[in-house]
Protein backbone atom coordinates (compact mmCIF):
# COMPACT_ATOMS: atom_id res chain seq x y z
CA UNK A 1 0.00 0.00 0.00
CA UNK A 2 1.33 3.42 -0.87
CA UNK A 3 2.50 5.78 1.86
CA UNK A 4 -0.13 8.29 0.83
CA UNK A 5 -2.94 5.79 1.18
CA UNK A 6 -1.77 4.42 4.51
CA UNK A 7 -1.36 7.92 5.94
CA UNK A 8 -4.92 8.74 4.94
CA UNK A 9 -6.13 5.49 6.44
CA UNK A 10 -4.29 6.29 9.66
CA UNK A 11 -5.78 9.80 9.74
CA UNK A 12 -9.26 8.37 9.22
CA UNK A 13 -8.70 5.88 12.01
CA UNK A 14 -7.41 8.65 14.28
CA UNK A 15 -10.50 10.75 13.50
CA UNK A 16 -12.77 7.82 14.35
CA UNK A 17 -10.90 7.24 17.61
CA UNK A 18 -11.28 10.90 18.51
CA UNK A 19 -15.02 10.75 17.78
CA UNK A 20 -15.38 7.69 19.98
CA UNK A 21 -13.11 9.07 22.69
CA UNK A 22 -15.71 11.68 23.71
CA UNK A 23 -19.00 9.87 23.10
CA UNK A 24 -21.23 12.42 24.80
CA UNK A 25 -19.75 15.38 22.91
CA UNK A 26 -19.96 13.44 19.68
CA UNK A 27 -23.56 12.49 20.33
CA UNK A 28 -24.54 16.08 21.04
CA UNK A 29 -22.77 17.39 17.93
CA UNK A 30 -24.37 14.72 15.78
CA UNK A 31 -27.81 15.55 17.18
CA UNK A 32 -27.29 19.27 16.57
CA UNK A 33 -26.14 18.66 13.00
CA UNK A 34 -28.80 16.00 12.42
CA UNK A 35 -31.67 18.19 13.57
CA UNK A 36 -30.36 21.18 11.63
CA UNK A 37 -30.12 19.12 8.44
CA UNK A 38 -33.43 17.37 9.07
CA UNK A 39 -35.29 20.64 8.49
CA UNK A 40 -34.32 21.19 4.85
CA UNK A 41 -34.26 17.43 4.30
CA UNK A 42 -37.85 17.01 5.42
CA UNK A 43 -38.77 20.07 3.37
CA UNK A 44 -37.27 18.33 0.38
CA UNK A 45 -39.15 15.16 1.28
CA UNK A 46 -42.47 17.03 1.44
CA UNK A 47 -41.73 18.80 -1.85
CA UNK A 48 -41.09 15.60 -3.74
CA UNK A 49 -44.23 14.06 -2.24
CA UNK A 50 -46.24 17.12 -3.31
CA UNK A 51 -44.84 16.94 -6.82
CA UNK A 52 -45.71 13.28 -6.95
CA UNK A 53 -49.22 14.05 -5.72
CA UNK A 54 -49.66 16.88 -8.22
CA UNK A 55 -48.60 14.77 -11.16
CA UNK A 56 -50.82 11.78 -10.33
CA UNK A 57 -54.05 13.26 -9.06
CA UNK A 58 -54.77 16.43 -11.01
CA UNK A 59 -57.10 16.01 -13.98
CA UNK A 60 -55.85 17.35 -17.28
CA UNK A 61 -56.75 21.03 -17.45
CA UNK A 62 -59.64 22.07 -19.65
CA UNK A 63 -61.19 25.12 -21.28
CA UNK A 64 -64.95 25.68 -21.14
CA UNK A 65 -66.62 27.60 -23.99
CA UNK A 66 -70.14 29.00 -23.57
CA UNK A 67 -72.10 30.02 -26.68
CA UNK A 68 -74.39 33.04 -26.87
CA UNK A 69 -77.94 32.19 -25.76
CA UNK A 70 -79.35 33.20 -29.14
CA UNK A 71 -76.85 31.18 -31.15
CA UNK A 72 -78.74 28.83 -33.44
CA UNK A 73 -78.04 25.20 -34.08
CA UNK A 74 -76.03 25.89 -37.25
CA UNK A 75 -73.73 28.34 -35.52
CA UNK A 76 -73.11 25.84 -32.74
CA UNK A 77 -72.19 23.01 -35.06
CA UNK A 78 -69.98 25.35 -37.10
CA UNK A 79 -68.08 26.23 -33.96
CA UNK A 80 -67.84 22.56 -33.01
CA UNK A 81 -66.33 21.79 -36.39
CA UNK A 82 -63.84 24.64 -36.05
CA UNK A 83 -62.79 23.45 -32.61
CA UNK A 84 -62.29 19.90 -33.77
CA UNK A 85 -60.04 21.07 -36.59
CA UNK A 86 -57.99 23.37 -34.41
CA UNK A 87 -54.42 22.16 -34.02
CA UNK A 88 -54.13 23.21 -30.38
CA UNK A 89 -57.16 21.16 -29.35
CA UNK A 90 -56.93 17.49 -28.56
CA UNK A 91 -60.54 16.70 -27.57
CA UNK A 92 -63.89 18.45 -27.69
CA UNK A 93 -66.92 17.52 -25.66
CA UNK A 94 -70.29 19.07 -26.54
CA UNK A 95 -72.65 19.95 -23.73
CA UNK A 96 -75.98 21.08 -25.18
CA UNK A 97 -78.26 23.44 -23.35
CA UNK A 98 -80.78 20.59 -23.01
CA UNK A 99 -78.21 18.41 -21.29
CA UNK A 100 -77.37 21.17 -18.86
CA UNK A 101 -81.02 21.80 -18.17
CA UNK A 102 -81.61 18.11 -17.49
CA UNK A 103 -78.63 17.92 -15.16
CA UNK A 104 -79.73 21.00 -13.26
CA UNK A 105 -83.25 19.64 -12.81
CA UNK A 106 -81.76 16.60 -11.10
CA UNK A 107 -80.01 18.79 -8.57
CA UNK A 108 -81.71 18.85 -5.26
CA UNK A 109 -83.92 21.86 -4.72
CA UNK A 110 -83.34 23.34 -8.17
CA UNK A 111 -85.96 21.27 -10.02
CA UNK A 112 -88.92 23.45 -9.06
CA UNK A 113 -87.06 26.67 -9.73
CA UNK A 114 -86.09 25.57 -13.19
CA UNK A 115 -89.58 24.30 -14.00
CA UNK A 116 -90.84 27.74 -13.18
CA UNK A 117 -88.60 29.40 -15.76
CA UNK A 118 -90.24 30.46 -19.02
CA UNK A 119 -87.43 29.11 -21.18
CA UNK A 120 -84.11 27.26 -21.01
CA UNK A 121 -81.66 29.73 -19.44
CA UNK A 122 -78.54 27.66 -20.24
CA UNK A 123 -76.31 28.13 -23.27
CA UNK A 124 -74.81 25.42 -25.40
CA UNK A 125 -71.25 24.76 -24.33
CA UNK A 126 -68.03 22.91 -25.21
CA UNK A 127 -65.37 21.48 -22.99
CA UNK A 128 -62.04 21.52 -24.76
CA UNK A 129 -58.92 19.62 -23.76
CA UNK A 130 -55.83 21.42 -25.10
CA UNK A 131 -52.75 19.69 -26.49
CA UNK A 132 -50.41 21.85 -24.47
CA UNK A 133 -51.62 22.23 -20.90
CA UNK A 134 -49.00 24.70 -19.69
CA UNK A 135 -50.67 27.81 -18.28
CA UNK A 136 -49.20 30.16 -20.90
CA UNK A 137 -50.22 28.00 -23.83
CA UNK A 138 -53.73 27.62 -22.41
CA UNK A 139 -54.02 31.33 -21.93
CA UNK A 140 -53.24 32.08 -25.55
CA UNK A 141 -55.52 29.33 -26.81
CA UNK A 142 -58.39 30.72 -24.71
CA UNK A 143 -57.78 34.17 -26.14
CA UNK A 144 -58.03 32.80 -29.64
CA UNK A 145 -61.21 30.89 -28.86
CA UNK A 146 -62.84 34.01 -27.48
CA UNK A 147 -62.69 35.42 -31.02
CA UNK A 148 -64.80 32.65 -32.56
CA UNK A 149 -68.26 33.73 -33.81
CA UNK A 150 -71.16 33.02 -31.48
CA UNK A 151 -68.94 32.58 -28.43
CA UNK A 152 -70.12 34.46 -25.36
CA UNK A 153 -67.61 33.42 -22.73
CA UNK A 154 -64.46 31.34 -22.43
CA UNK A 155 -63.49 30.06 -19.04
CA UNK A 156 -60.02 28.87 -18.37
CA UNK A 157 -59.65 26.45 -15.53
CA UNK A 158 -55.88 26.77 -15.38
CA UNK A 159 -55.97 28.97 -12.33
CA UNK A 160 -55.43 25.97 -10.09
CA UNK A 161 -52.37 25.00 -12.15
CA UNK A 162 -50.93 28.46 -11.70
CA UNK A 163 -51.61 28.37 -8.01
CA UNK A 164 -50.03 24.98 -7.63
CA UNK A 165 -47.04 26.07 -9.62
CA UNK A 166 -46.63 29.18 -7.50
CA UNK A 167 -47.02 27.12 -4.35
CA UNK A 168 -44.39 24.64 -5.44
CA UNK A 169 -42.06 27.46 -6.39
CA UNK A 170 -42.52 29.01 -2.98
CA UNK A 171 -41.90 25.67 -1.33
CA UNK A 172 -38.75 25.10 -3.37
CA UNK A 173 -37.41 28.56 -2.51
CA UNK A 174 -38.17 27.92 1.15
CA UNK A 175 -36.35 24.60 1.12
CA UNK A 176 -33.34 26.14 -0.62
CA UNK A 177 -33.22 29.01 1.83
CA UNK A 178 -33.47 26.66 4.78
CA UNK A 179 -30.75 24.46 3.30
CA UNK A 180 -28.45 27.45 2.84
CA UNK A 181 -28.95 28.75 6.38
CA UNK A 182 -28.56 25.40 8.04
CA UNK A 183 -25.59 24.56 5.82
CA UNK A 184 -23.89 27.63 7.25
CA UNK A 185 -24.98 26.37 10.67
CA UNK A 186 -23.30 23.04 10.03
CA UNK A 187 -20.07 24.77 9.01
CA UNK A 188 -20.26 26.85 12.20
CA UNK A 189 -20.83 23.80 14.42
CA UNK A 190 -17.91 22.00 12.79
CA UNK A 191 -15.71 25.07 13.07
CA UNK A 192 -16.30 25.12 16.80
CA UNK A 193 -15.88 21.40 17.47
CA UNK A 194 -12.64 21.39 15.50
CA UNK A 195 -11.43 24.38 17.49
CA UNK A 196 -12.01 22.37 20.67
CA UNK A 197 -10.39 19.34 19.07
CA UNK A 198 -7.26 21.34 18.26
CA UNK A 199 -7.13 22.50 21.88
CA UNK A 200 -7.65 18.99 23.20
CA UNK A 201 -4.90 17.62 21.01
CA UNK A 202 -2.45 20.45 21.50
CA UNK A 203 0.18 18.19 23.06
CA UNK A 204 -0.07 15.77 20.19
CA UNK A 205 0.16 18.61 17.66
CA UNK A 206 3.21 20.04 19.37
CA UNK A 207 5.01 16.72 19.72
CA UNK A 208 4.21 15.74 16.14
CA UNK A 209 5.71 19.03 14.97
CA UNK A 210 8.91 18.34 16.92
CA UNK A 211 9.11 14.91 15.35
CA UNK A 212 8.95 16.32 11.83
CA UNK A 213 5.24 16.23 10.98
CA UNK A 214 4.14 18.53 8.19
CA UNK A 215 1.17 20.85 8.65
CA UNK A 216 -0.78 18.63 6.32
CA UNK A 217 -0.03 15.52 8.35
CA UNK A 218 -1.21 17.23 11.50
CA UNK A 219 -4.33 18.71 9.90
CA UNK A 220 -5.47 15.51 8.23
CA UNK A 221 -7.17 13.81 11.22
CA UNK A 222 -9.05 17.05 11.90
CA UNK A 223 -10.31 17.15 8.32
CA UNK A 224 -11.50 13.58 8.58
CA UNK A 225 -13.09 14.39 11.91
CA UNK A 226 -15.12 17.17 10.24
CA UNK A 227 -16.00 14.92 7.32
CA UNK A 228 -17.15 12.05 9.52
CA UNK A 229 -19.06 14.30 11.88
CA UNK A 230 -20.89 15.86 8.93
CA UNK A 231 -21.56 12.49 7.38
CA UNK A 232 -22.88 10.93 10.58
CA UNK A 233 -24.91 14.08 11.24
CA UNK A 234 -26.38 13.63 7.75
CA UNK A 235 -27.25 10.05 8.66
CA UNK A 236 -29.01 11.27 11.80
CA UNK A 237 -30.97 13.74 9.64
CA UNK A 238 -31.89 10.96 7.25
CA UNK A 239 -33.11 8.86 10.17
CA UNK A 240 -35.21 11.73 11.53
CA UNK A 241 -36.87 12.24 8.15
CA UNK A 242 -37.38 8.51 7.76
CA UNK A 243 -39.07 8.21 11.15
CA UNK A 244 -41.16 11.33 10.51
CA UNK A 245 -42.33 9.99 7.15
CA UNK A 246 -43.17 6.60 8.66
CA UNK A 247 -45.10 8.24 11.49
CA UNK A 248 -47.03 10.61 9.23
CA UNK A 249 -47.75 8.07 6.50
CA UNK A 250 -50.90 6.67 8.18
CA UNK A 251 -52.60 9.96 9.13
CA UNK A 252 -51.71 11.64 5.82
CA UNK A 253 -53.04 8.67 3.87
CA UNK A 254 -56.32 8.80 5.80
CA UNK A 255 -56.63 12.53 5.23
CA UNK A 256 -56.00 12.07 1.52
CA UNK A 257 -58.61 9.32 1.43
CA UNK A 258 -61.22 11.75 2.72
CA UNK A 259 -60.58 13.79 -0.42
CA UNK A 260 -60.77 10.67 -2.52
CA UNK A 261 -57.05 10.63 -3.20
CA UNK A 262 -54.89 7.55 -2.87
CA UNK A 263 -51.64 8.84 -1.45
CA UNK A 264 -48.61 7.17 0.09
CA UNK A 265 -46.09 9.46 1.82
CA UNK A 266 -42.55 8.29 1.07
CA UNK A 267 -39.23 9.22 2.72
CA UNK A 268 -36.18 10.64 0.89
CA UNK A 269 -35.32 8.93 -2.39
CA UNK A 270 -31.89 7.56 -3.30
CA UNK A 271 -30.70 10.72 -5.05
CA UNK A 272 -31.86 13.00 -2.25
CA UNK A 273 -30.28 10.72 0.36
CA UNK A 274 -26.99 10.64 -1.51
CA UNK A 275 -27.10 14.41 -1.92
CA UNK A 276 -27.85 14.93 1.78
CA UNK A 277 -24.90 12.77 2.88
CA UNK A 278 -22.51 14.22 0.32
CA UNK A 279 -23.34 17.81 1.18
CA UNK A 280 -23.18 17.10 4.92
CA UNK A 281 -19.78 15.45 4.59
CA UNK A 282 -18.38 18.18 2.36
CA UNK A 283 -19.60 20.99 4.60
CA UNK A 284 -18.07 19.18 7.59
CA UNK A 285 -14.75 18.96 5.78
CA UNK A 286 -15.02 22.62 4.79
CA UNK A 287 -15.77 23.75 8.36
CA UNK A 288 -12.81 21.72 9.60
CA UNK A 289 -10.51 23.22 6.98
CA UNK A 290 -11.54 26.74 7.97
CA UNK A 291 -11.07 25.97 11.65
CA UNK A 292 -7.69 24.28 11.23
CA UNK A 293 -6.46 27.19 9.16
CA UNK A 294 -7.61 29.58 11.87
CA UNK A 295 -6.48 27.69 14.96
CA UNK A 296 -3.35 25.82 14.04
CA UNK A 297 -1.31 28.72 12.77
CA UNK A 298 -0.31 29.78 16.26
CA UNK A 299 0.53 26.40 17.75
CA UNK B 1 27.86 18.92 10.48
CA UNK B 2 26.94 21.84 12.72
CA UNK B 3 28.42 25.33 12.52
CA UNK B 4 27.52 28.31 14.72
CA UNK B 5 28.92 31.66 13.46
CA UNK B 6 28.67 34.66 15.78
CA UNK B 7 25.27 33.46 16.94
CA UNK B 8 23.21 35.60 19.28
CA UNK B 9 19.81 34.85 20.71
CA UNK B 10 17.78 37.52 22.43
CA UNK B 11 14.51 36.45 23.97
CA UNK B 12 11.81 39.05 24.40
CA UNK B 13 11.73 41.44 26.19
CA UNK B 14 15.49 41.81 25.72
CA UNK B 15 17.39 39.14 27.52
CA UNK B 16 20.48 37.86 25.71
CA UNK B 17 20.52 34.11 26.22
CA UNK B 18 23.44 33.72 23.83
CA UNK B 19 25.87 36.17 22.30
CA UNK B 20 28.79 35.81 19.90
CA UNK B 21 28.74 32.04 19.86
CA UNK B 22 30.92 30.32 17.27
CA UNK B 23 31.75 26.62 17.22
CA UNK B 24 31.72 23.66 14.93
CA UNK B 25 30.75 20.03 15.44
CA UNK B 26 32.02 17.41 13.01
CA UNK B 27 30.14 14.29 12.02
CA UNK B 28 30.62 11.48 14.53
CA UNK B 29 31.63 13.69 17.45
CA UNK B 30 30.32 13.44 21.00
CA UNK B 31 29.92 16.95 22.41
CA UNK B 32 28.93 17.84 25.95
CA UNK B 33 27.30 21.25 26.40
CA UNK B 34 27.85 22.40 29.94
CA UNK B 35 27.25 25.43 32.11
CA UNK B 36 25.21 26.73 35.00
CA UNK B 37 21.43 26.88 34.97
CA UNK B 38 20.37 29.63 32.56
CA UNK B 39 23.73 29.61 30.73
CA UNK B 40 22.03 28.96 27.40
CA UNK B 41 22.48 25.19 26.91
CA UNK B 42 18.88 24.44 25.95
CA UNK B 43 18.87 27.45 23.67
CA UNK B 44 21.78 26.04 21.66
CA UNK B 45 19.92 22.79 21.09
CA UNK B 46 16.68 24.59 20.20
CA UNK B 47 18.50 26.66 17.59
CA UNK B 48 19.84 23.49 15.97
CA UNK B 49 16.36 21.95 15.85
CA UNK B 50 14.83 25.18 14.48
CA UNK B 51 12.62 25.46 17.55
CA UNK B 52 14.07 28.94 18.01
CA UNK B 53 15.66 31.28 15.50
CA UNK B 54 18.92 33.15 16.08
CA UNK B 55 18.64 36.92 16.39
CA UNK B 56 22.25 37.32 15.18
CA UNK B 57 24.68 35.19 13.17
CA UNK B 58 23.95 31.94 11.37
CA UNK B 59 23.36 28.36 12.40
CA UNK B 60 24.21 25.77 9.76
CA UNK B 61 23.11 22.15 10.07
CA UNK B 62 24.24 19.92 7.20
CA UNK B 63 25.08 23.13 5.33
CA UNK B 64 21.51 24.35 5.64
CA UNK B 65 20.91 27.74 7.21
CA UNK B 66 18.46 26.61 9.86
CA UNK B 67 17.63 30.10 11.08
CA UNK B 68 16.43 31.22 7.66
CA UNK B 69 14.69 27.98 6.83
CA UNK B 70 11.20 28.09 5.31
CA UNK B 71 8.46 26.78 7.55
CA UNK B 72 7.69 24.02 5.08
CA UNK B 73 11.29 22.72 5.17
CA UNK B 74 11.53 22.41 8.96
CA UNK B 75 9.74 19.03 9.23
CA UNK B 76 12.32 17.42 6.94
CA UNK B 77 15.17 18.80 9.06
CA UNK B 78 13.57 17.36 12.20
CA UNK B 79 13.05 13.93 10.70
CA UNK B 80 16.81 13.65 10.45
CA UNK B 81 17.39 14.60 14.08
CA UNK B 82 16.86 12.68 17.26
CA UNK B 83 15.52 15.05 19.90
CA UNK B 84 15.41 14.36 23.63
CA UNK B 85 14.06 17.49 25.29
CA UNK B 86 14.37 18.60 28.88
CA UNK B 87 10.64 18.01 29.36
CA UNK B 88 10.37 14.84 27.39
CA UNK B 89 7.13 15.64 25.58
CA UNK B 90 5.77 12.12 25.71
CA UNK B 91 2.14 11.61 24.77
CA UNK B 92 0.45 10.39 27.92
CA UNK B 93 -2.63 8.97 26.21
CA UNK B 94 -0.54 6.59 24.12
CA UNK B 95 1.35 3.45 25.02
CA UNK B 96 5.14 3.29 25.00
CA UNK B 97 4.99 1.47 21.72
CA UNK B 98 2.71 4.09 20.14
CA UNK B 99 4.96 6.89 21.37
CA UNK B 100 7.96 5.32 19.71
CA UNK B 101 5.96 4.55 16.57
CA UNK B 102 4.97 8.18 16.04
CA UNK B 103 8.14 9.45 14.28
CA UNK B 104 7.93 6.51 11.89
CA UNK B 105 4.27 7.15 11.02
CA UNK B 106 5.17 10.78 10.44
CA UNK B 107 8.02 9.80 8.13
CA UNK B 108 5.66 7.45 6.28
CA UNK B 109 7.21 4.07 7.08
CA UNK B 110 5.18 1.01 6.08
CA UNK B 111 3.29 -0.29 9.12
CA UNK B 112 5.10 -3.59 9.47
CA UNK B 113 8.60 -2.15 9.17
CA UNK B 114 7.64 0.66 11.54
CA UNK B 115 6.42 -1.81 14.15
CA UNK B 116 9.58 -3.90 14.05
CA UNK B 117 11.79 -0.81 14.20
CA UNK B 118 9.81 0.57 17.15
CA UNK B 119 10.24 -2.71 19.02
CA UNK B 120 13.94 -2.73 18.26
CA UNK B 121 14.26 0.80 19.68
CA UNK B 122 12.33 -0.17 22.81
CA UNK B 123 14.53 -3.20 23.19
CA UNK B 124 17.63 -1.03 22.86
CA UNK B 125 16.62 1.02 25.92
CA UNK B 126 15.35 -2.04 27.83
CA UNK B 127 11.65 -1.20 27.61
CA UNK B 128 10.35 -3.89 25.30
CA UNK B 129 8.51 -5.54 28.20
CA UNK B 130 6.70 -2.26 28.86
CA UNK B 131 5.58 -1.61 25.29
CA UNK B 132 1.90 -1.63 26.23
CA UNK B 133 2.36 0.60 29.27
CA UNK B 134 1.18 4.18 29.33
CA UNK B 135 3.92 6.71 30.21
CA UNK B 136 2.26 7.56 33.55
CA UNK B 137 2.87 4.03 34.71
CA UNK B 138 6.59 4.30 33.93
CA UNK B 139 9.20 5.50 36.39
CA UNK B 140 11.16 8.70 35.72
CA UNK B 141 14.11 6.74 34.35
CA UNK B 142 11.86 4.63 32.18
CA UNK B 143 10.18 7.73 30.78
CA UNK B 144 13.60 9.14 30.02
CA UNK B 145 14.58 5.97 28.20
CA UNK B 146 11.27 5.99 26.32
CA UNK B 147 12.05 9.52 25.13
CA UNK B 148 15.46 8.29 23.95
CA UNK B 149 13.91 5.33 22.14
CA UNK B 150 11.58 7.71 20.32
CA UNK B 151 14.51 9.98 19.42
CA UNK B 152 16.58 7.21 17.87
CA UNK B 153 13.90 5.12 16.21
CA UNK B 154 14.38 7.05 12.94
CA UNK B 155 18.11 6.18 13.07
CA UNK B 156 19.15 9.83 12.91
CA UNK B 157 22.69 10.88 12.11
CA UNK B 158 22.44 13.61 14.73
CA UNK B 159 21.17 13.13 18.27
CA UNK B 160 20.39 16.11 20.55
CA UNK B 161 19.67 15.49 24.23
CA UNK B 162 18.82 18.07 26.88
CA UNK B 163 19.61 16.93 30.44
CA UNK B 164 18.81 13.29 29.73
CA UNK B 165 19.98 12.18 33.18
CA UNK B 166 18.32 14.86 35.29
CA UNK B 167 16.36 13.45 38.22
CA UNK B 168 17.80 9.99 37.77
CA UNK B 169 19.58 8.00 40.44
CA UNK B 170 23.31 7.44 39.71
CA UNK B 171 22.77 3.87 38.57
CA UNK B 172 19.97 4.67 36.10
CA UNK B 173 21.88 7.75 34.96
CA UNK B 174 24.83 5.52 34.05
CA UNK B 175 22.51 3.23 32.05
CA UNK B 176 21.18 6.19 30.11
CA UNK B 177 24.66 7.58 29.53
CA UNK B 178 25.71 4.22 28.17
CA UNK B 179 22.94 4.31 25.59
CA UNK B 180 24.29 7.58 24.21
CA UNK B 181 27.79 6.18 24.14
CA UNK B 182 26.55 3.22 22.15
CA UNK B 183 25.10 5.57 19.54
CA UNK B 184 28.32 7.51 19.46
CA UNK B 185 30.20 4.28 18.96
CA UNK B 186 28.23 3.47 15.79
CA UNK B 187 28.97 6.88 14.26
CA UNK B 188 26.03 9.03 15.35
CA UNK B 189 26.88 12.66 16.12
CA UNK B 190 25.73 13.31 19.70
CA UNK B 191 25.19 16.63 21.50
CA UNK B 192 24.24 16.41 25.15
CA UNK B 193 23.44 19.34 27.41
CA UNK B 194 24.22 18.34 30.96
CA UNK B 195 25.64 19.36 34.34
CA UNK B 196 26.72 15.84 34.96
CA UNK B 197 29.90 15.84 32.92
CA UNK B 198 31.56 13.11 34.91
CA UNK B 199 28.89 10.75 33.70
CA UNK B 200 29.55 11.30 30.03
CA UNK B 201 33.20 12.20 30.11
CA UNK B 202 34.34 8.84 28.97
CA UNK B 203 36.03 8.50 25.65
CA UNK B 204 36.84 11.40 23.41
CA UNK B 205 33.94 13.63 24.43
CA UNK B 206 34.48 17.30 23.67
CA UNK B 207 33.18 19.88 26.15
CA UNK B 208 31.64 23.23 25.29
CA UNK B 209 31.23 25.22 28.48
CA UNK B 210 28.75 28.10 28.52
CA UNK B 211 28.72 30.96 30.97
CA UNK B 212 25.97 33.56 30.88
CA UNK B 213 25.38 33.06 27.19
CA UNK B 214 29.05 33.09 26.20
CA UNK B 215 31.33 30.25 25.30
CA UNK B 216 34.11 29.84 27.88
CA UNK B 217 37.56 29.51 26.28
N1 LIG C 1 11.25 31.25 25.75
C1 LIG C 1 12.01 32.08 26.52
N2 LIG C 1 11.60 33.35 26.72
C2 LIG C 1 12.36 34.19 27.46
N3 LIG C 1 13.50 33.84 28.01
C3 LIG C 1 13.95 32.58 27.86
C4 LIG C 1 13.22 31.64 27.08
N4 LIG C 1 13.90 30.47 27.08
C5 LIG C 1 14.99 30.69 27.82
N5 LIG C 1 15.03 31.93 28.27
C6 LIG C 1 16.11 32.53 29.05
O1 LIG C 1 17.34 32.38 28.37
C7 LIG C 1 18.37 32.00 29.24
C8 LIG C 1 18.99 30.71 28.79
O2 LIG C 1 18.02 29.70 28.90
P1 LIG C 1 18.31 28.18 28.60
O3 LIG C 1 17.05 27.43 28.72
O4 LIG C 1 19.04 28.08 27.32
O5 LIG C 1 19.29 27.82 29.81
P2 LIG C 1 19.89 26.42 30.21
O6 LIG C 1 21.38 26.58 30.17
O7 LIG C 1 19.30 25.35 29.42
O8 LIG C 1 19.44 26.31 31.73
P3 LIG C 1 18.99 24.99 32.53
O9 LIG C 1 20.25 24.29 32.87
O10 LIG C 1 18.34 25.54 33.75
O11 LIG C 1 18.09 24.23 31.67
C9 LIG C 1 17.75 31.92 30.63
O12 LIG C 1 18.04 33.11 31.31
C10 LIG C 1 16.27 31.81 30.38
O13 LIG C 1 15.55 32.46 31.40
MG1 LIG D 1 18.02 23.87 29.78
Amino acid sequence: MSVWLSQHRDALAAALRRLIAAPLNTLLSLLAIGIALALPASGQMLMSNLLQLASTTTPSPQISIFMKLDANHDAVSRTEKQLKQHSGVSAVKVVTSEQTLARMKMSEGLGDVIDALPKNPFPDAFVVTPHDDRPDAMESLAKELRGLPGVEHVQLDSAWAKRLEALLRLGRTGVNLLAAFLGVGLVAITFNTIRLQVLTHQAEVEVSRLLGATDRFIARPFYYFGLLQGLFGGLVAWLIVFVAAATLRGPVGELANLYGIDFNLVSLGTTDTFLLLAVAGLLGWFGAALSVRQHMRDT
Amino acid sequence: MIRFSQVGKRYPPGLDALSGISFEVNAGELVLIEGHSGAGKSTVLKLIAAMEHPTAGTVLVNNQNVGAMKRAAVPYLRRNLGLVLQDQKLLFDRTSFENVLLPLSIAGFPAREAASRARAALDKVGLLKREKALPVSLSGGEQQRLAIARAVVNRPKLLLADEPTAHLDPHTARDVARIFHDFHQVGVTVLIATYDDALFNLDGARRLVFDHGRLAP
